[in-house]
């Protein structure tokens, strides 16, 4: 493992992603990536009284498929990295408080899930023979949480995201066939001062375009090095923010730039405006859709780039502009 | 017991008018929802606010007597009717009816709603939005 350029870090040992698993809410299953995803629910509170009951549930379900998927036990993993939106990242703590690993809580907002990764992979390097990642997010506990309470009724403007509902998990071993992680690249705060908590695509953009840069001059590699280039969720607004970023840095990202949050949703018949965000639509698409395409080699190189809002409704209220984040983490097979 | 003749039942041109004011009030509404940042709590009290102050001023008396429900129902009527009952209230009972005409007037509309909406939270369960 060593340091190159200004905050990349490249693998000695590539880690290998050994196994998978995601499950996704009803609004999910209604999306293109359905047939993708190992789970999905019929309801948004699969039989719990709450919401944030649910998705506790959601990861700690998600964890189990993994490691049941993976053929591995529950004492061979050295390490879990998990996180997800709500208060004190209580979904993650209450939903793994029986799996009996080693645990840190991480929050990235939704960028959680590569931030997870990017550790996981950083561990494998050391004494981590196999690590656990796992995200979640609910769409109803998230609104309640970030915006209004769905008792409320609100409307939403049309640069709102949709949160997803569902969870991904991963098992990062110490060796393994691949895919493999190669490099990663951690993310600075970036602040543009976007103070709408209805555009989150706007206000991360500007993060996203600085790691992914700070990617290409630091391994010197270029857009075309990657078959695909996929941001977490941006969303439409953001999508196109960004590819006007990286335009006036000299890069053409075009052809092999997408977004998780674009990918989850299909615009013209789930009308979810700007697209889908939260920790666990990057998540599900990576565990249910990208690694697959990477295991049919469909893809062979992606840099996955999660995006993170990093505020909370107190900051909201009172004025304060979102920071947002990016961490990238380029897998090859 | 005749035919009932529902054309004569009701004052039409009442109800149009109502419709219409009240149509547009909700308007106002949905233009500063979409073109604008503010928050629907702000947008309510900008509404009850507007009511108070166009209420206490006598102006949206004119629309009261124009429209009736289709001026009174909309959140600018709750403004409307906490301003009248204040000025009521200092006729009555003199400073004090200032601070609790407005209160007295709105009364049942603040019983009713806490009533109702507990009664929804008891038999009605919070659902996923559809879009």
């Amino acid at each position: 493992m060593k340091k190159i350029g200004k905050q990349t870090i490249l693998f000695d040992n590539p880690p290998t992603i050994l196994e998978c698993a995601s499950i996704v809410g009803p609004k999910e299953a209604e999306g293109p990536l359905c047939k993708y995803f190992d789970q999905t629910l019929e309801d948004e509170f699969w039989g719990e009284k709450s919401w944030e009951k649910a998705e506790s549930k959601i990861i700690k379900e998600t964890v189990n498929l993994v490691i049941s998927k993976s053929g591995i036990s529950n004492q061979e993993i050295d390490i879990c990295f998990a996180g997800d939106l709500l208060n004190q990242c209580i979904s993650s703590n209450f939903g793994l408080r029986d799996t009996n690993v080693p645990f840190f809580g991480v929050f990235g907002a939704c960028s959680t899930f590569v931030e997870s990764m990017s550790l996981s992979a950083i561990c494998s390097e050391s004494f981590a023979n196999y690590s656990l990642c796992a995200t979640s997010s609910h769409f109803c506990s998230a609104e309640k949480q970030f915006r209004f309470p769905l008792e409320l009724g609100n409307q939403r403007p049309q640069s709102a995201q949709w949160t997803v509902t569902g969870s991904g998990s991963a098992i990062i071993s110490k060796t393994g066939q691949g895919p493999y992680i190669t490099a990663i690249t951690p993310g600075k705060i970036v602040d543009m001062g976007i103070k709408d908590a209805n555009n989150m695509g706007a206000a991360m953009a500007p993060a996203f375009a600085d790691t992914l840069v700070t990617h290409f001059l630091d391994t010197g590699r270029t857009p075309n090095y990657y078959d695909a280039i996929i941001s977490g969720d941006l969303g439409y607004v953001g999508k196109d923010i960004v590819i006007d970023i990286m335009a006036s840095q000299g890069y053409n990202i075009k052809s092999n730039y997408n977004d998780c949050g674009i990918l989850i949703f299909d615009k013209n018949k789930q009308d979810t405006h700007s697209g889908g965000s939260g920790c666990g639509c990057a998540a599900t698409v990576f565990s249910g859709y990208l690694y697959k395409q990477l295991q049919e080699k469909k893809i062979k190189r992606l840099l996955l780039i999660a995006t993170g809002a990093l505020m909370n409704s107190t900051s909201s209220h009172q004025g304060e502009s979102i920071p947002g984040i990016a961490h990238a983490i380029s897998i090859e097979i | 017991m005749g035919d009932i003749n529902w054309a004569s039942v009701f004052d039409w041109t009442s109800l149009l008018k109502c419709f219409v004011v009240g149509g547009i009030i909700c308007i106002i509404g949905q233009i500063l929802i979409d073109k604008t940042k503010l928050t629907p709590a702000r947008i309510l009290v900008i509404f009850v606010t507007t009511g108070a102050i166009l209420g206490g001023l006598g102006i949206y008396q004119y629309l009261v007597d124009f429209a009736g429900a289709g001026a009174t129902v909309p959140l600018t009527g709750f403004g409307y009717n906490l301003a009248k009952g204040a000025i009521e209230g200092v006729r009555q009972s003199g400073l004090i009816g200032a601070f609790t005409g407005g209160i007295k007037a709105a009364s049942g509309g603040i019983a009713a709603a806490i009533f109702f909406g507990y009664l929804a939270a008891l038999i009605s369960k919070p659902k996923m939005k559809k879009q």
